[in-house]
C-alpha cells in the first residue's frame, strides 16, 4: 500500500509533462498534451475549457481513476502514475472523493446507505458508520432525509448526497466533474457554495470541472483548458 | 471485511426480492426435489427393512440361480420337491421346510375376474407366512397328495370375486380349469413393499404343479429355522446339500443361493438404493440448470450495475472486494435457495409419507450436501460474472447508460 507521506516541500498534487493518448496507431487520439500543473493543500481550483479540450482526462487521472501515457504525477511527493489498480484504488479510498456530474448514487438503497458505503470499504463498524454518515448528510443540510431513496430525492438533493459520501471519509481532495451540470442555477448555486464551505471550514482541496464560469467563479484558482494542454491558469479575482 | 460483504450482498438481494425469488427458483426445485427422493427412499429402504427383520432371523431362502442378479437363473435347474425333503431329512435344525411355486394368473368367478397371484405351496407356508384361516379350512392330507382342484383364497380375491359373499365351498376358475374355494384367509393388509399380501390363490403345490404349470419345479424352498439353532451353519450345511444334490463338481460355483434374511433385507434394498441413486442423479442435473440460471441472472445484474461497480471502483474497493461482493450475493442466493428447496423437500416428504406409505426418515448427512452442494453451485456460476464485474475499468463503467 501506497502512504504518500506529508513532506511540508511537496505540493498535494504536481502533474509534470503529462499526456495521454487514446487508442494506436491511425486512429490514436491525444488527449492530453504535456500538462503541468501544481496544486496546493487547501486550494480550490475550477477547470474550464471547450469540450473535448481534455479535462475529464486529467480529472480522471488526478483522481487515479487512470494513469498518464507519460509524465510524472507526484501525489504529496509520491509518484503515482504507475501504480497498480489495487495501489491506485486504495490511494482513493484513503484521500481522494469524488462527485460526478449524474451523481451515480445507488438505487433503490437509503441515502445514508449511499453515505455509508466509503466507510464499508475502510471496514469501520456498523454504529459508529452510522454516525458518522448521520453527521455527514446533516453537514450537507439533509438532516432527516436519511431513510429516503435517490428516486425519492431531487437532483440538487441527490447531489448533496453524493457530496456527503465522498467527504465522509475526510479525504484530502475532492474531485468533481461537473457537479452542477445537471442542476438548474439556484441548485447549482447551493452547491458550490456547499463545496466553499467545505474547502473553507475543513480544509478540503477541491478540484472542479466545469463549463459555466458563474460556477468557476466560486473557486479560488481558475485553469483553462485548449486542445489538450493548459491554456492559462489565473488566480481567481473575487474574493470569499 | 467479511461481514460487510455479507451485508452488501444481503442488501442487494433485499432490492431485489422477486428477481432473486426467480432467479433461485431452479436451485429450490432441485434441491426439493434431491431431498424428497432420498427422505422417501431412505424410508422405503428401511421398511422393507424393517419387514424383513420382522419376518424373523431365522429364516432362509433357496432359490435357483448362479448370483442374486437377474438373467443368471437360465443356467441353473430348478428344485423339486425332493430338494425340500432332502432339507427336512438331513439338516437336524430345519423346523419348517416349505416349497413355493406360483405364477400371476386371472381368477375368475362368473363375470368377476382378477388378476392375482397363484401360489403352490403346503399348509405350512401359513405358519411361515403367520397367516390364519377367516373361515373354512386348510388343505388335507389326501388332498395335498393327490392334487385336488380345491384352493384358500386371500380377502382380496373374495372382494373382487365375490364381494360381501362368502366364498366357502364356491367355485372360481383359473385359466381353463375350475377349482373349489375351501377356505378364507384372514386380512393381512399390504406388506412394506407395497404388495398386498390378501391378492393371494393358494393351492396345494401338487395342484399347482399338474395343473397350472405343468411340470416339478418349485421356484423357491422356504426354511425356518429352530429357535436357538445358528443360521449361519444351518446354511452352510443346506449350501452343501445341495451341491451335492445338484453334483457341483469342487471347482464348479453354487447354481443356487441360500440367503438369509440379510442378505434378502440387501437384495431388496439394493434396488430401492439404486433407484434413489439414479433419481438423485436426475435432481443434481435440474440444480446444474440452476446454477446456470444463476449464472445468466448475475450477469445481467452485472451489466445493469455497471455504473454502480464504477462507483464503487471509484470510491475504493479492491477488485478482489467486488468479486467477493458479487460472489458471496450468488451464493447467499444459491445456498438460500438450497435453504428453501430443503425445507419444501422435507415437507414434501411429510407430506406424501402417508400417501407412499412410508416412514419419514430425517438424513442430516443428505441435507448438508444439497446445502454444501447449493452453495457450491453458487461459486462454480457466479464467479465467471462476479470476476467480470471485479475487472471493469472504472471510467468506462461510471459512463456506462
Ligand atoms: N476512452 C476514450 N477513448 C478514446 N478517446 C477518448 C476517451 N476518453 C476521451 N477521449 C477523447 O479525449 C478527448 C478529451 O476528452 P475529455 O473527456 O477529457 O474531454 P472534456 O474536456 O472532458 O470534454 P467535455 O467538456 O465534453 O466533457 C476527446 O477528444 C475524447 O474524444
Ligand atoms: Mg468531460
Amino acid at each position: 500500500m501506497v502512504a504518500p507521506t506529508q513532506e511540508n516541500s511537496a505540493p498535494l498534487i504536481e502533474l509534470r509533462g503529462v499526456t495521454k493518448v487514446y487508442g494506436v496507431g491511425q486512429a490514436a487520439m491525444q488527449a492530453l498534451a504535456g500538462i503541468d500543473l501544481r496544486i496546493d493543500e487547501g486550494d480550490f481550483v475550477a477547470i474550464m475549457g471547450h469540450s473535448g479540450s481534455g479535462k475529464s482526462t486529467c480529472l480522471n487521472i488526478l483522481g487515479c481513476l487512470d494513469s498518464p501515457t507519460s509524465g510524472s504525477y507526484l501525489f504529496r511527493g509520491v509518484e503515482v502514475s504507475h501504480l497498480t489498480r489495487d495501489q491506485r484504488a486504495r490511494l482513493r479510498r484513503f484521500y481522494l472523493g469524488f462527485v460526478f456530474q449524474g451523481y451515480n448514487l445507488l438505487k433503490r438503497t437509503s441515502a445514508i446507505e449511499n453515505v455509508e458505503l466509503p466507510l464499508i470499504y475502510r471496514g469501520v463498524p456498523a454504529r459508529e458508520r452510522h454516525q458518522i454518515a448521520r453527521r455527514a448528510l446533516a453537514s450537507v443540510g439533509l438532516e432527516g432525509w436519511e431513510s429516503h431513496n435517490p428516486n425519492e430525492l431531487s437532483g440538487g438533493q441527490q447531489q448533496r448526497v453524493a457530496i456527503a459520501r465522498a467527504i465522509i471519509t475526510g479525504p484530502s481532495v475532492l474531485m468533481a466533474d461537473e457537479p452542477t451540470g445537471n442542476l438548474d442555477t439556484a441548485r447549482s448555486e447551493e452547491i458550490m457554495q456547499l463545496l466553499c464551505q467545505l474547502n473553507r471550514e475543513q480544509g478540503i482541496t477541491v478540484v472542479m470541472v466545469t463549463h459555466e464560469a458563474d460556477m468557476a467563479a466560486y473557486a479560488k484558482r481558475i485553469v483553462h483548458f485548449k486542445d489538450g494542454r493548459i491554456e492559462s491558469d489565473v488566480q481567481n479575482g473575487r474574493n470569499h | 471485511m467479511f461481514w460487510n460483504t455479507l451485508l452488501l450482498a444481503l442488501r442487494e438481494i433485499r432490492r431485489n426480492v422477486m428477481r432473486s425469488f426467480l432467479t433461485v427458483l431452479g436451485i429450490v426445485i432441485g434441491v426439493a426435489s434431491v431431498i424428497t427422493m432420498v427422505t422417501l427412499g431412505k424410508g422405503a429402504t428401511q421398511q422393507v427393512a424393517t419387514s424383513i427383520a420382522s419376518m424373523g432371523s431365522n429364516l432362509l431362502m433357496v432359490t435357483p440361480g448362479r448370483r442374486m442378479g437377474p438373467g443368471a437363473a437360465s443356467s441353473a435347474p430348478a428344485f423339486k420337491v425332493e430338494d425340500g425333503e432332502a432339507i427336512a431329512r438331513e439338516i437336524g435344525s430345519a423346523a419348517l421346510v416349505v416349497p413355493v411355486a406360483s405364477r400371476s394368473m386371472a381368477a375368475i368367478n362368473g363375470h368377476e375376474n382378477s388378476s392375482t397371484t397363484v401360489t403352490g405351496s403346503t399348509n405350512d407356508l401359513l405358519a411361515l407366512r403367520s397367516m390364519t384361516l377367516h373361515s373354512g379350512r386348510t388343505f388335507s392330507d389326501s388332498e395335498s397328495r393327490a392334487g385336488a382342484a380345491v384352493c384358500v383364497i386371500g380377502q382380496t380375491v373374495r372382494d373382487k370375486l365375490f364381494g360381501s359373499q362368502d366364498p366357502v365351498n364356491s367355485r372360481i376358475r383359473l385359466g381353463a380349469l375350475s377349482f373349489q374355494v375351501i377356505g378364507l384367509l384372514e386380512s393381512k393388509g399390504q406388506n412394506s413393499m407395497g404388495m398386498d399380501q390378501d391378492d393371494i390363490v393358494l393351492l396345494p403345490l401338487r395342484t399347482f404343479q399338474r395343473r397350472i404349470s405343468g411340470n416339478q419345479d418349485v421356484s423357491m424352498l422356504q426354511v425356518q429355522i429352530r429357535e436357538g439353532e445358528s443360521t449361519e451353519k444351518a446354511q452352510r450345511d443346506i449350501r452343501l446339500l445341495m451341491r451335492s444334490r445338484r453334483r457341483l463338481a469342487p471347482s464348479e460355483d453354487d447354481n443356487f443361493n441360500v440367503m438369509d434374511t440379510k442378505e434378502i433385507t440387501r437384495m431388496l434394498t439394493g434396488t430401492t438404493t439404486m433407484l434413489t441413486g439414479l433419481l438423485g442423479a436426475v435432481a443434481a442435473v435440474s440444480l446444474l440448470v440452476g446454477g446456470i440460471g444463476i449464472m445468466n441472472i448475475m450477469l445481467v445484474s452485472v451489466t445493469e450495475r455497471t455504473r454502480e461497480v464504477g462507483t464503487r471502483l471509484a470510491i475504493g474497493a479492491l477488485e478482489r472486494e467486488v468479486l467477493m461482493q458479487f460472489l458471496v450475493e450468488a451464493v447467499v442466493l444459491s445456498s438460500s435457495g438450497g435453504l428453501f428447496g430443503i425445507l419444501l423437500g422435507l415437507g414434501a416428504s411429510l407430506g406424501l409419507k402417508n400417501m407412499l406409505m412410508v416412514p419419514f426418515i430425517f438424513d442430516p448427512t443428505i441435507v448438508m450436501i444439497a446445502f454444501v452442494f447449493s452453495a457450491a453451485v453458487g461459486v462454480v456460476f457466479g464467479y465467471f460474472p462476479a470476476l467480470k464485474a471485479a475487472r471493469l475499468d472504472p471510467i468506462e463503467a461510471l459512463r456506462h447508460e
